[in-house]
């Protein structure tokens, strides 16, 4: 059965046939098969550490397998290296675009594929063209003159795409091609990704959001433990059936939210705080054990209550009470003073020490809270400390000596998380707590934050991700231009509730 | 928003030029009229011409370091580099060997500049090991190379053939304020910036310093062969600062292996203030003679107006933190500005 309407057999564009590949011992993939009909979108799905990134590296000739083979177009090879690759119309476009952020979107469009056919000289003024070909081909609004660095997400992974096709990609991998996008901008992708389906390209998505990818992709498969366990039609499928290969467990990604007791008190309580220009009169108040979701659309301003909460970017008037008397944040350390945490949005560039160890992640934010009298480290609680949270977070590394840096994704925000709770905030405020994590680090990392909740820390989740908004907050409010425009509560805590009232 | 208010911004934004060419420009522009005003000697033919005349060799060296700054590295040996081709090339005469000729001498002295910029290339790009660190050990060795195998003395007779060219001039304008000359060096300086900008902007080797510059690892998953490159920037370099310093040793009518080491920070100045970002990725060859030249004026200026030539040092130092200070704090700005437009933006699109 395959996905292409017409009955006649359609040779697939790419087939890995029984690909293995060790590193040092350790079997990274282990005969694993799958193959790319034109014009469809096969989604990759598994937790981290599967295999995913080792197979895409093999299909890019970034890596070598040890055996197995790679057909293209029915022709066999034994592996790749990237420039056959990309003669061989294969593209990735990684999670992290590998644009030239000094370089025009034009230049970054052609620039690739000019290396490619080895020329010597180059013209900006061939080149615009062909970008500018490309960019209106797929209907894209894009400033060609405009320099990578001063692009949004969004567009940064369209001139991505652009470029891939400007060199003829007919094979395009996408590593977490939405883990950065909003809601709008999702949905923007998905029409071009139709619009390359007509154009009979394949596309092989990785990603972990699965209700997306059930909307987007023709047929999943899905790897555990460097084996295939499962390729069929998404049709078929449910995130609930995927997760359950993917982890070999039963996850529940249902509402779960513990009974708030009527006698816990309000732990923070904001009355018409304002920013100009980024918040207008926001009023909410936060109870001792309470999750609260903040959700709107990128640039709506929940980035910036959160941020002014933590005192990166000071609120201008209105008033914070925590424990029912007004504190003053102005700072980060009035925040962190008044029992504040903040998880910052991008984790791994704000949030950790990426080459330094777990251990020292765990306890860099707290030296204050394990000081002896004579203000030296008291060693021995910061070691307790460091062995409570990595066992109770179930860090996933060999010991608390491993560097954050060869943590996987997920693992990484145990980490920052253990941080935080390393200093025991009264109010823990998350942002995108879960971006780019995997199915079952993700239901971990809501269990915890349930369990830090249910002891009586208040904590709030910013997010775009409305199933984990549902999964595991009391009430969520939605913020537009600004202001809070709706405090959801009870049954009002929907998927489809919230995004009506994101994008209305 | 109407239409002049949005062409208005565009136009300022491309006369500022992408390195903020246009207000070093302008700041060169108003120094020299401002000199002018307060010493009416500034403003003759004579000063432009020996304002030109010293710009020749830090030029040449500064366009070796502008091709390795944009490619993300930076280089403190070239000076030694210079001088270790130039002494040598001399010292070879000085041993008894016959007067080679001009081109021939110039060969050997760039053969040499390539050699030592192959090693900083072979440890940089094979290695990947931190530019300042290989190019400050590889200083320290090619001048101790050069004191222990070549030569310590000072020579003061160039071969015929280099002493000729040290004495000729592009030409010579007799003015009230004396005799002008421009000196027929400026020629080669003119030609290898204008070579070096065609290659920077014409030719795929050209853009893959920049894209090096710009992020080494999209780089190498471009398919750019991104070692090569960088063993050829740095050959290039080598090279350059061989020109460099055989051109300073005929200039100056004589050589010593204890010239120009030591003053490598003016050159990596005036690239810096030429608007190359010392992150790689971004200068310009217009930039970079920019900065040069108002490096150059600057010294200039300082000696007319009286101040001791120690203070020289003190007056590079607080340009480079002025200008490269106001740089990074307006780039801040208007990134900051930018967010917030954005987001204003996004709020008035309805979604």
């Amino acid at each position: 059965m395959t996905s292409i309407a017409h009955d006649k057999p359609t040779q697939p564009l790419l087939e890995v046939r029984n690909i293995v590949k060790t590193f040092g011992g350790v079997t990274a993939l282990s005969g694993v098969t799958l193959d790319l009909l034109p014009g469809e979108v096969l989604c990759l799905a598994g937790e981290n550490g599967c295999g995913k990134s080792t197979l895409i590296k093999i299909i890019s000739g970034a890596e070598k397998p040890d055996s197995g083979e790679i057909i293209v177009d029915g022709i066999s090879h034994s592996s790749m290296d990237t420039t056959n690759a990309i003669k061989n119309g294969i593209q990735v476009i990684y999670q992290d675009f590998s644009l030239f952020p000094n370089l025009t979107v034009a230049e970054n469009i052609v620039l690739t594929s000019a290396v490619a056919s080895r020329r010597h000289t180059y013209s900006q003024r061939a080149a615009r063209p062909a970008a500018q070909a490309i960019v209106e081909e797929l209907g894209l609004k894009l400033d060609l003159d405009a320099d990578v660095e001063q692009l949004s997400v969004a567009d940064k992974q369209l001139t991505a795409i652009c470029r891939a096709l400007v060199s003829d990609a007919r094979i395009l991998i996408m590593d977490e091609p939405t883990t950065a996008l909003t809601h709008t901008e999702v949905e923007r992708l998905f029409i071009i990704v139709e619009r390359l389906r007509a154009r009979g390209v394949g596309l092989i998505f990785v990603s972990h959001k699965l209700d997306e990818v059930l909307k987007i992709s023709q047929r999943v498969a899905i790897l555990r433990s460097g084996k295939n366990v499962v390729t069929d039609l998404a049709s078929t499928l449910t995130p609930r059936t995927i997760a359950l290969h993917m982890t070999g467990l039963e996850l529940d990604e249902s509402r779960n939210i513990s009974e708030l007791p009527p006698e816990s008190g309000v732990v923070l309580e904001l009355d018409r705080m304002s920013l100009e220009g980024a918040y207008q009169d926001v009023s909410f108040t936060l109870r001792r054990g309470e999750i609260l979701g903040v959700t709107g659309l990128l640039g709506s301003g929940r980035t910036e209550i959160a941020e002014s909460l933590f005192g990166v970017v000071p609120h201008e008037s209105g008033i914070i009470k925590i424990d029912g008397s007004p504190v003053r944040i102005h700072s980060i350390s009035d925040a962190i003073k008044a029992g504040i945490g903040y998880v910052p949005e991008d984790r791994l560039t704000q949030g950790l020490f990426m080459d330094k160890s777990i251990a020292d992640n765990i306890i860099a934010g707290s030296p204050d809270e394990h000081a002896t009298r004579l203000r030296m480290l008291d060693l021995r609680a910061v070691r307790e400390t460091i062995q409570a949270l990595f066992a109770r977070l179930r860090v996933k590394a060999p010991n608390v000596q491993a560097p954050v840096r060869s943590l996987s994704g997920g693992n990484a925000q145990r980490v920052v998380l253990a941080k935080w709770l390393a200093r025991r905030p009264r109010i823990l405020m998350l942002n995108g707590p879960t971006v780019g994590v995997d199915i079952g680090s993700k239901a971990e990392i809501l269990g915890i934050l349930r369990a830090e909740a249910a002891e009586g820390m208040g904590i709030i989740i910013i997010s775009d991700d409305a199933p984990e908004l549902v999964a595991c907050c009391h009430r969520v409010l939605v913020v537009r231009n600004g202001r809070v425009v709706d405090i959801l509560e009870g049954d009002d805590v929907a998927i489809d509730t919230i995004r009506e009232k994101v994008a209305a | 928003m109407s239409a002049i208010s949005l062409s208005l911004p565009t136009r300022l934004s491309r006369l500022r030029g992408a390195n903020n060419e246009g207000v070093l420009a302008l700041v060169l522009l108003a120094l020299i009229v401002g000199m002018s005003i307060a010493n009416p000697v500034f403003f003759t033919l004579p000063t432009a011409f020996s304002i030109l005349r010293s710009s020749i060799v830090p030029l040449i060296f500064a366009l070796g370091v502008l091709m390795v700054i944009i490619s993300g590295g930076i280089d403190v040996s070239f000076a030694a580099i210079a001088v270790f081709a130039a002494y040598t090339t001399v010292q070879m005469h000085q041993n008894g060997a016959p007067d080679l000729g001009l081109v021939a001498a110039f060969l050997l002295a760039l053969l040499i500049g390539a050699s030592l910029g192959a090693i900083n290339g072979f440890l940089i790009a094979r290695f990947r090991l931190s530019t300042l660190i290989v190019t400050l050990g590889t200083q320290g060795i090619f001048k101790g190379a050069l004191l222990t195998y070549v030569g310590s003395r000072y020579v003061a007779d160039l071969p015929d053939s280099m002493a000729a060219v040290s004495t000729t001039n592009l030409f010579a304008v007799d003015t009230a304020s004396g005799g002008a000359y421009l000196h027929i060096l400026v020629v080669p300086a003119v030609l290898m910036a204008v070579g070096l900008a065609w290659v920077l902007r014409y030719t795929m080797f050209g853009r893959s310093i920049y894209a090096i510059g710009g992020d080494v690892e999209a780089a190498r998953r471009a398919g750019i062969r991104v070692v090569r490159t960088q063993m050829v920037v740095y050959v290039i370099a080598g090279t350059m600062a061989a020109v460099g310093g055989m051109i300073y040793v005929i200039m100056e009518r004589s050589a010593s292996p204890q010239i120009l080491v030591g003053s490598e920070l003016d050159i990596i100045a005036a690239v810096v203030l030429g608007g190359a970002s010392i992150f790689g990725g971004r200068g310009s060859v217009l930039g970079t003679t920019l900065g040069v030249l108002l490096v150059q004026v600057i010294f200039n200026s300082l000696i007319l107006a009286g101040v001791p030539s120690a203070w020289q040092r003190t007056a590079v130092g607080l340009l480079l933190i002025l200008g490269v200070g106001i740089q990074a704090i307006t780039s801040r700005k208007s990134s900051r500005a930018k967010v917030m437009d954005e987001t204003i933006q996004k709020q008035e699109v309805p979604a």
